[in-house]
């Protein structure tokens, strides 16, 4: 094959069987799996928790979602394969995904946040978003692509910090469409 | 791991979010538009997954279920290239495959069609590409199988492609055909895919692939989301 100018590929969706696939171990299939909820752990930095649900069109939980975190760590870098995380929502009883996971780091002028990657039966092509922390409000409100949605719907984008007896913990739910519709973005 | 922009995302290659015919995605897909984000370092990184992420027999789906046999059906050869849209090789990319058993049945729990499972195919595996961005992978040719989209629906052969490039930009999932299946025409997920572009899907029989004596090969090459060469303003801003 020469070295000429290409076009992409297709995107098709991920169906309805990609756990043993994808996501072997944790739906206790007989194959590993690349990653997981639990990210590679950082000492030095804060443990959080992040869950949350998928809601269709009419508010009803999707139960086979997969759905991925890319972060940087706690300082703001971008590294191999440590900010990546991989779960479905398959296998909880209330129908969550469940990160275990640090608190990124951020670049200067910008809030920290979580991008994710959204995949499922009915999305032919995937899709992403972001995820902010609802105790970085002055951060958040200075975040310059924060600024580019509209101001109506940023609350879709923030996770809402809770304390719980095992430590600090966000709920971030995914609506893909309805009144609460989650901003995603084309990048 | 990259830092210059990634490309956009072709939308004359990509289906759209909704496509009716395809039911599935009246109540799932996005109704806003999807808001443009000029890439930063979370979009042109991503995680690297090298050859020692693929155990011994990732690669090879007729070894990797086996439990007292050999799993039935066509013994196939799947290979090709993983390039960029320049014609680039994208080197070390992850590739996990996942797909139903020659009968038509996935091993998947929720899969209740009333055909055999295999008890020594499993049907899914991984593999990473070599130098020039190539790969490879044995397993059995799928089978059709029937879905609740509308009567009498039946999906075509199919492997289920998931492809890590060099970001998190360029991540792509995907499903790879059979030459000359007369399902294709009549199926809503392939057909959602916009026309002139969905061709790209299907794989080629090759002779030259074919292993004498053991199986046919296919070959299916994958083009990524490349480097965008004239990095834009304000893309960190």
């Amino acid at each position: 094959m020469s070295e000429a100018s290409r076009k992409q590929t297709p995107s098709q969706t991920v169906g309805p069987y990609f756990a043993y696939g994808l996501t072997a171990q944790q739906y206790h299939y007989p194959l590993g799996q690349i990653a997981d909820g639990a990210m590679a752990p950082e000492t030095a930095a804060e443990r959080i928790r992040i869950t949350g649900r998928v809601f269709d069109g009419k508010g009803q939980i999707v139960p086979d979602a997969l759905i991925e975190f890319w972060q940087a760590d706690a300082a703001g870098r971008y590294g191999a394969r440590a900010g990546f995380g991989r779960q479905g929502t398959g296998t909880d009883a209330e129908g969550r995904f469940v990160f275990d996971t640090i608190k990124p780091g951020a670049a200067v002028g910008a809030a920290p946040f979580v991008t994710l990657v959204v995949f499922m039966r009915g999305l032919l092509s995937h899709v992403y978003t972001r995820l902010y922390f609802s105790d970085g409000e002055a951060a958040n409100a200075a975040d310059p692509v924060l600024a580019t949605v509209p101001a109506e719907r940023r609350a879709t984008l923030i996770a809402k910090r809770e304390s719980t007896a095992n430590g600090v913990a966000y709920r971030f739910d995914i609506h893909m469409q309805g009144e609460n519709e989650t901003v995603f973005f084309d990048l | 791991m990259i830092n210059a922009p990634v490309t956009k995302r072709d939308w004359s290659a990509h289906p759209p979010l909704l496509y009716p015919p395809y039911a599935s995605t009246v109540l799932r897909a996005p109704t806003k538009p999807l808001i443009p984000l000029a890439h930063g370092l979370a979009e042109t990184t991503g995680p690297v997954f090298g050859h020692e992420s693929v155990a011994k027999l990732d690669g090879d789906l007729t070894k990797n279920g086996r439990r007292n046999g050999e799993p039935l059906g066509e013994r196939i050869v799947v290979t090709g290239r993983v390039l960029d849209e320049d014609g680039r090789p994208v080197r070390g990319a992850l590739i996990e495959v996942w797909q139903a058993n020659a009968a038509g049945r996935y091993v998947h729990k929720v899969d209740q069609h009333d055909a055999p499972l295999d008890p020594n195919f499993l049907g899914a595996g991984r593999c990473v590409t070599d130098e020039n961005g190539a790969y490879k992978f044995y397993t059995i040719k799928p089978g059709a199988y029937p879905w609740g989209n509308h009567y009498n629906a039946w999906r075509p052969n199919h492997i289920h492609f998931s492809l890590f490039g060099a970001s998190i930009a360029a991540r792509l999932v995907t499903q790879m055909y059979f030459p000359g299946d007369p399902l294709l025409g009549l199926d809503p997920i392939y057909q959602g895919t916009p026309e002139g572009a969905r061709e790209r899907l299907i794989s080629q029989f090759s002779i030259d692939v074919t292993e004498p004596s053991f199986c046919l090969g296919y070959v299916f090459d994958i083009v990524l989301r490349g480097r965008n060469e004239t990095p834009f303003e304000g893309a960190r801003s």
